[in-house]
């Protein structure tokens, strides 16, 4: 009798998954067989894989690289003293803090912080240099996105250091291991978990942030998310937009498989 | 256990230096008299009282309000009962196939969101506005309501569902007087994050908005594209501000909750 309800109780939930994760998907794969005309065809597919946007796919994956690496780079230490410090959730809760502030306010506070007049040129010139032009250029897009990204790299990461034994390193110690030797065979390992599910929330962003390229880049950066925008919103060519899409989604399912974790119970607990 | 040495101190303070600074550099500045960022001329709250004279920015506040609020609870409703469901289905190929299903909003990245619903309102013929974006974030809403109810709803014992029915309780009964109020810290959390998705997005409702309907991100977007205006200082102190009341509030609410529950346990 009790499952009788509970299946009724299904019943939005599935006509929520038919309508609005199995038709969009569907639907973006329909459109990307479309021509600008509407007839079938693979033009697309032709299309995408010209050295145009085999080229702008491959810049993506390179900003999206350069962004993941420096965000780890930054956050595993940053992670790894939190959990020594007094009151590491509260310290935790001021790093989550800014990733809740408005992600366009902060893009638009480096506007200012990067013009010819802000205050890193205002820094350059008391050096006696020449103000530069930091906006719309290639290394102020990276700096922001992994400024946007570290309070969600430092999370997992935290999370699987937190859980780690710390009898654990106090046995490898005794054991002779230098501190070198104890992080690269008991913390890294232990914690690798973490490091892949912080790999996971900023890599398949990066390729696909077009608000980032569009504000702080100029046309510089062009990512997989901004030629998608670009096709939807500005050329109107639904049918290359959705191409660009699929292998978007592609992309999405490789690495989610590269970097998902063997125990897939773990993550909803 | 060791103590942080100096190095690493100086190491997270540098962090939390870069964290703050640019949301602090803005909201000094939405306070500066002159018109730009680079030099600070004098105290006013000019711009704030620009924001609040502002009609057409105070109808967009209210929209995007109105749309966090509303596509929180219906997306909490729809949660709340596609979670009971998902626990009710004894096959676990078929759970895992919804689970994974569930799964697949939370993972896309944002353009893929809005692209797919733009093609799909375009087809069923909903009009771009008020209307779509509503839908847009209770479809990417449920998902996360989800996964915040189903952990309540796994560790909680079927015993007493058994009980209650044993007790001559009703279908409803056992809904609303058993299982609801076990799974409210579940419920709260997930209309919570529902609210905060709603209200931070802005991809999905800049692909789905249309013309003549605007929220505080889309909007905060094609201000930022004209230049700079310390109007939109003036808004992200104040977002700033509420966001802190929200996140001390939710803190004191959890805790509570929490004290609650483990009172009774």
């Amino acid at each position: 009798m009790q499952t009788k309800t509970s299946k009724g109780a299904l019943f939005p939930y599935v006509i929520w998954i038919a309508l609005f994760v199995i038709a969009p998907i569907a639907l973006v794969g329909y459109y990307s067989l479309l021509d600008l005309q509407g007839n079938f065809s693979l033009e697309n597919y032709k299309t995408f894989f010209s050295s145009i946007y085999l080229k702008m796919t491959l810049s993506s994956f390179w900003y999206a690289f350069l962004v993941t690496f420096f965000a780890l780079l930054i956050s595993y230490p940053t992670a790894y003293f939190l959990t020594k410090t007094k009151y590491k959730h509260l310290w935790l809760l001021l790093i989550i803090i800014p990733s809740w502030i408005n992600l366009l306010l902060k893009t638009y506070a480096f506007i200012g912080i990067f013009g010819l007049f802000g205050p890193i040129n205002a820094v350059i010139e008391m050096f006696g240099l020449p103000a530069q032009q930091i906006l719309f250029t290639d290394i102020s897009f990276v700096f922001v996105s992994v400024y946007i990204f570290i309070p969600f790299m430092i999370l997992p990461i935290f999370n699987a250091l937190d859980k780690l034994n710390p009898t654990l390193i106090d046995a490898s110690r005794d054991l002779g291991a230098s501190s070198l030797t104890t992080f690269r065979r008991v913390i890294l390992p232990l914690t690798m978990d973490g490091v892949k599910s912080g790999i996971q929330v900023v890599f398949i962003p990066a390729l696909s942030l077009f608000m980032i390229t569009r504000l702080i880049a100029g046309n510089r950066v062009i990512t997989l998310g901004t030629a998608i925008e670009q096709q939807f919103l500005v050329t109107q060519n639904w049918g290359m937009g959705s191409t660009i899409a699929v292998f978007l989604i592609l992309f999405m399912v490789i690495i989610m498989l590269v970097t998902g974790q063997k125990n897939k119970g773990g993550r909803i607990r | 256990m060791k103590k942080l040495s100096l190095s690493a101190k100086i190491y997270l303070a540098i962090v939390f230096i870069v964290l703050y600074a640019p949301i602090f550099y803005l909201i000094m500045y939405s306070f500066n008299s002159g018109g730009t960022m680079n030099t600070f001329d004098s105290f006013t709250l000019e711009h704030y009282q620009a924001v609040f004279e502002d009609t057409r920015l105070l109808v967009i506040l209210i929209n995007t309000v109105v749309v966090a609020l509303l596509s929180a609870l219906v997306s909490t409703i729809i949660g709340v009962f596609g979670a009971i469901g998902i626990v009710s289905v004894k096959k676990a190929r078929l759970r895992n196939t919804l689970l994974s299903l569930n799964n697949v909003l939370i993972v896309s990245p944002d353009v893929i969101i809005g692209a797919s619903f733009l093609i799909l309102f375009t087809m069923i013929g909903i009009k771009l506005g008020f209307a779509s974006v509503l839908i847009a974030h209770i479809a990417f809403s449920v998902p996360i309501v989800v996964l915040m109810v189903l952990p309540k709803l796994l560790e909680m014992n079927t015993s007493l569902i058994d009980a209650a029915q044993d007790l001559g309780a009703s279908k409803r009964d056992i809904l609303t007087r058993v299982i609801l109020p076990y799974i409210k810290p579940g419920i709260f959390a997930g209309f919570f994050l529902a609210l905060t998705y709603s209200l931070d997005d802005f991809a999905v409702t800049f692909f789905v908005t249309g013309n003549g309907f605007s929220t505080l991100s889309v909007e905060i977007y094609s201000m930022a594209r004209a230049g700079i205006s310390l109007t939109v200082n003036a808004i992200s102190g104040l977002v700033f501000l509420v966001t802190i009341i929200v996140v001390v509030g939710y803190y004191f609410v959890t805790s509570k909750t929490k004290r609650k529950v483990g009172d009774r346990a």
